[in-house]
């Protein structure tokens, strides 16, 4: 497909890079020349200067011949004018759109501006940490099926009963409904098999019903209940996100603001929140909040290098579930390997979204890709899939089906009942299929077919 | 430096050039002559050596800038020397310096020669020659990009030390096609110049080598007469071609997605206007010399637009026309053609840009709080690009007076000398007196044909990465 991408930030180039890679044309637009050099030099793509929300300049990139325009600048204005000058030109368009103020009109714009996607990456950096204190054992919580079905990432620690236990024992021994997807191990990730035996500090991804994942954890010896109190640093635009949704949850909240201004305007707009005006990065301020009593703390400031230190140090004095936001994406192999239980990729977060809606785009046999995730980066996807047609897919039991090297089918929603599959189960037209695979970048459920 | 990279392209780079042999192959075939199997010989071994450079894959695919220079510059050399095999081995050329001139000079699109009777070569070893031209002109390495997908992203660095002009732009997302594109305009045009030339009065094969010569912007003729043995109107045609292949290539591929305004830009423009300006006062200084009008302004057109486009074919002995007109064609081979074309020559973008900036400073020196940026096309130049081009000025000039120093060592004029340098970096061939059109470059030493062999893939080259090449900076750590 021929892409244009305007605005060459962090997002950008992350889309830039995972678009390319998916073996999309892509053009990049911005006004400043050594950015977009910068990008033309790293990746095979064109590279045009200009504004991308005029004409002239969309003209250039050729937007005549675009299958979709991707609005990433700084400015949401800007971005929305993008839109409603690539929508002219007859393309598809997605605009990130992340000031709070614009956020609840979401909807009003993308109806009425005709946007494919309006994505706020702030927004759905909020969701994805709310989910993760509503289950904090897990490490990551991604949601399948309209939240029917959940896929739970987690580490072991030393003392699991899990461990030294094989794959195939956990439904004997536990006697729970849940599924694993993949294994982690240092570098290494392994996509399930029977055979695999658990050992300590494995993480472990599974797919499950929420209330099949809640047993389960219980069983063996996890915190499955939502955390009672949070302790967030930084009162940005996801701390205000991240206040609404737990408000909404009855989970009493700490924000800790060192703005004036912005700490009077969260009080004012987050009825339900302590708000507290004091620069979070001092041992201090933090102990007087109590953080070694709490149950979670949130580092969401504008600094990676803060919210780091800050995670740090509530780890050392606390056992709350920490969870770090981290803007920059180039080191994440290095923060990886800080233990830092938890991490937020907001720039991911978005261009995961983009890259989804981009593959489910392209011309599909009989199945739509409906959601999509990155479960080990550039490693293992977790994609679910809308089965619209009869193919080979549903000829026969899934133990007859010739699969792929590195394919799960992880589980069947049919009628709004989750199916966790065994051999002997099928694939019906209307079903909603997970498919965790290693096969990176599938956009027709055909592909996991030999 | 990603050296197993370096390996791997070059040995896909030698098992091309064994493929671009199986043309003279097949000319030898056709005319039933005995180095088929000389031919065949070392295509065969350049096959088996580039298949073993590519037996490894190389894990990391990423070229830096640096690699991206080097690269070029090395399978430049590579492609020169085993392109000398067939005249060395054969005998034809008995020195190999000699051999090496005469391949460099073909895949650079110089078209300088040191053969006294060309004539007297098989027909396959004149196929060769002129078709090292067309690979040349366009580029090996953007013609194997056209096929193979080299590297991951960085393939830019490449096509940009390979390419001709200030900043090369690419003409749709994607490098390889952007080469296919290339390749595929470069290729059509050519066909149409051979249908034309051999509807005329030439014989195919005559037909074949003009039209990959005139392609290439590169100009080995299969007689010692060049052009002049032809009829004016394949004269015409191979005037009409040369301008046409030193236009950007840009140019046509913006008329193919009927955008004829940006297609006809500044820099065709000025070119355009530099070519009708020479033709016309050119053809006033040698009307003398000529019966009618229209074999003057044939022969003055003709010269004017084998020296711009940097091809160096000739129709006529231009080192016995009067000194305004042989002065301008000097100044034409500085100029050459535009930037993407096939062409040589400093390219008349960075000619455009060079004054447009020194206007600029001129006035500021006299307002000096005026912020004036250079703009062409309505697009402002970046700052870089400025740079550039004048590092690029200086180093032509420093190739080229310490080009002719060494070339004075051998005792000839400074007519001679100048020209040869001046007709070697910009890749046109012939140049005055000892080395006019009818003359050869025979006449130097060995150690001088060496400074010319530098300068011809310097020149085609565009300088930066074959000097990268012999700096020791390029080669620390």
């Amino acid at each position: 497909m021929n892409i244009i991408i305007v605005g060459c930030g962090k997002v950008g180039r992350v889309l830039t890079q995972q678009l390319v890679e998916g073996g999309h044309n892509v053009t990049v637009v911005d006004t400043i020349a050594d950015k977009v050099n910068t990008v033309a030099e790293r990746y095979d793509i064109m590279g045009v200067i200009g504004n991308g929300a005029t004409h002239a300049t969309l003209q250039e990139a050729g937007i005549d011949n675009a299958d979709l325009m991707i609005a990433v600048t700084g400015s949401d204005e800007r971005n929305l004018l993008c839109c409603l000058i690539a929508k002219k030109a007859g393309c598809q368009t997605i605009a990130r759109v992340r000031s709070p103020q614009y956020s609840v009109e979401a909807p009003y714009l993308k109806d009425e501006l005709g946007l494919a996607m309006v994505i706020n990456p702030e927004q759905a950096a909020a969701q994805e940490i709310e989910r993760v204190l509503r289950f904090p054992s897990a490490i990551k919580v991604d949601t399948f099926g309209q939240g029917r079905i959940e896929m739970l990432k987690f580490r072991l620690p030393e003392d699991s009963p899990l461990c030294g236990m094989a794959i195939h024992e956990l439904s004997s021994k536990l006697h729970c409904d849940i599924l694993v997807c993949t294994v982690e191990r240092g570098e290494e990730a392994y996509i399930a098999k029977g055979d695999l035996v658990f050992q300590e500090r494995d993480v472990i991804s599974i797919i499950a019903e929420p209330k099949a994942a809640f047993t389960f954890f219980r069983k063996i010896n996890y915190k499955a209940q939502p955390v009672h109190d949070v302790l967030i640093a930084g009162g940005g635009d996801i701390s205000e996100y991240l206040c609404e949704l737990l408000e909404k949850d009855g989970i009493a909240v700490t924000v800790i603001e060192k703005d004036a201004v912005r700490a009077e305007y969260l009080s004012e707009v987050l009825q339900g929140t302590t708000v507290v005006h004091e620069d979070a990065v001092s041992q201090d301020v933090l102990m007087q909040e109590n953080i070694d009593k709490r149950e979670a703390f949130v580092a969401l400031t504008n600094f990676d290098e803060e919210n780091i230190l800050l995670s740090l140090f509530a780890k050392s004095v606390s056992h709350a579930k920490i969870i770090t936001k981290i803007n920059r994406i180039d080191f994440d192999s290095v923060i990886g390997k800080l233990d830092l239980d938890t991490i937020i990729y907001p720039k991911s977060v978005t261009s995961e979204n983009i890259i989804r809606y981009v593959r489910a785009m392209k011309k599909t046999i009989g199945t739509n890709l409906e959601t999509l995730y990155t479960l080990i980066k550039g490693k293992v996807e977790a994609a679910e899939f809308i089965v619209k047609k009869q193919s080979e897919l549903t000829s026969a039991p899934l133990m007859n089906l010739n699969l792929r090297e590195g394919v799960l089918i992880a589980a069947i929603i049919r009628r709004g009942k989750v199916i966790l599959p065994r051999g002997g189960d099928s694939i019906m037209v209307g079903d909603s299929v997970v498919v965790v695979s290693d096969l990176i970048g599938l956009h027709d459920m055909t592909e996991i077919l030999r | 430096m990603n050296i197993r990279m370096t390996v791997y392209i070059l040995g896909l780079l030698m098992m091309f050039e064994a493929v671009f042999m199986a043309v003279p192959s097949v000319t030898a075939v056709i005319y039933h002559e005995q180095q088929l199997w000389l031919f065949a010989a070392i295509a065969l071994f350049c096959l088996i050596c580039g298949w073993l450079m590519t037996l490894a894959k190389p894990e990391r695919k990423n070229l830096s800038a640096r690699d991206g220079f080097l690269i070029v510059a090395l399978s430049w050399i590579v492609l020169s020397v085993f392109g000398a095999l067939p005249f060395y081995i054969s005998g034809c050329i008995p020195h190999f310096v000699d051999a090496l001139f005469e391949s460099v000079s073909g895949f650079t699109t110089t078209g300088a020669s040191i053969l006294h009777e060309v004539e007297s070569l098989p027909r396959c070893m004149l196929m060769w020659r002129s078709f090292t031209h067309w690979v040349g002109g366009m580029g090996v390495l953007v013609f194997i990009m056209a096929f193979l997908p080299i590297s991951g992203g960085q393939n830019m660095y490449l096509m940009k030390a390979e390419s001709p002009g200030p900043s090369v732009s690419k003409l749709v997302p994607r490098v390889r096609t952007t080469a296919i594109w290339l390749y595929g305009i470069y290729f059509v045009l050519t066909l149409i110049e051979f249908i034309l030339l051999a509807f005329g009065d030439m014989s195919v094969f005559d037909a074949l080598n003009i039209a990959v010569a005139t392609a290439g912007t590169g100009g080995f003729a299969v007689t010692n007469a060049s052009m002049g043995s032809y009829t004016p109107y394949s004269q015409v045609v191979v005037t009409v071609f040369m301008i046409l292949f030193s236009i950007n290539f840009t140019s046509y591929f913006l008329l193919l997605k009927k955008k004829p305004k940006e297609s006809f830009n500044t820099e065709v423009k000025v070119f355009l206007g530099i070519v009708t300006f020479a033709i016309v006062t050119i053809s006033l200084d040698i009307r003398h010399m000529y019966r009618t009008v229209s074999e003057t302004v044939r022969h003055a057109a003709f010269t004017v637009g084998s020296l711009i486009s940097t091809t160096g074919f000739g129709t006529e002995d231009f080192d016995r026309w009067p000194s305004y007109a042989r002065t301008l064609l000097v100044m034409l081979m500085f100029i050459g053609a535009c930037a993407g074309s096939t062409g040589g020559g400093i390219k008349v973008s960075r000619i455009v840009i060079f004054f447009k900036n020194m206007h600029n400073e001129l006035r500021v020196m006299t307002h000096p709080r005026q912020v004036k940026k250079v703009k062409m096309d309505g697009r402002q130049v970046e700052g870089e690009v400025i740079r550039t081009i004048h590092v690029y000025l200086a180093c032509y000039l420093l190739t080229c007076v310490v080009s002719i120093l060494i070339l004075s060592l051998d005792g000839h004029d400074l007519t001679t000398n100048f020209t040869a340098v001046v007709a070697t970096l910009n890749n046109i061939g012939p140049g005055l007196n000892l080395v006019g059109p009818t003359s050869n470059y025979d006449v130097f030493s060995t150690c001088s044909k060496c400074v010319l062999i530098f300068d011809m893939l310097a020149g085609r080259l565009e300088l930066f990465p074959i000097i990268l090449l012999l700096s020791p900076a390029t080669w620390k750590k």
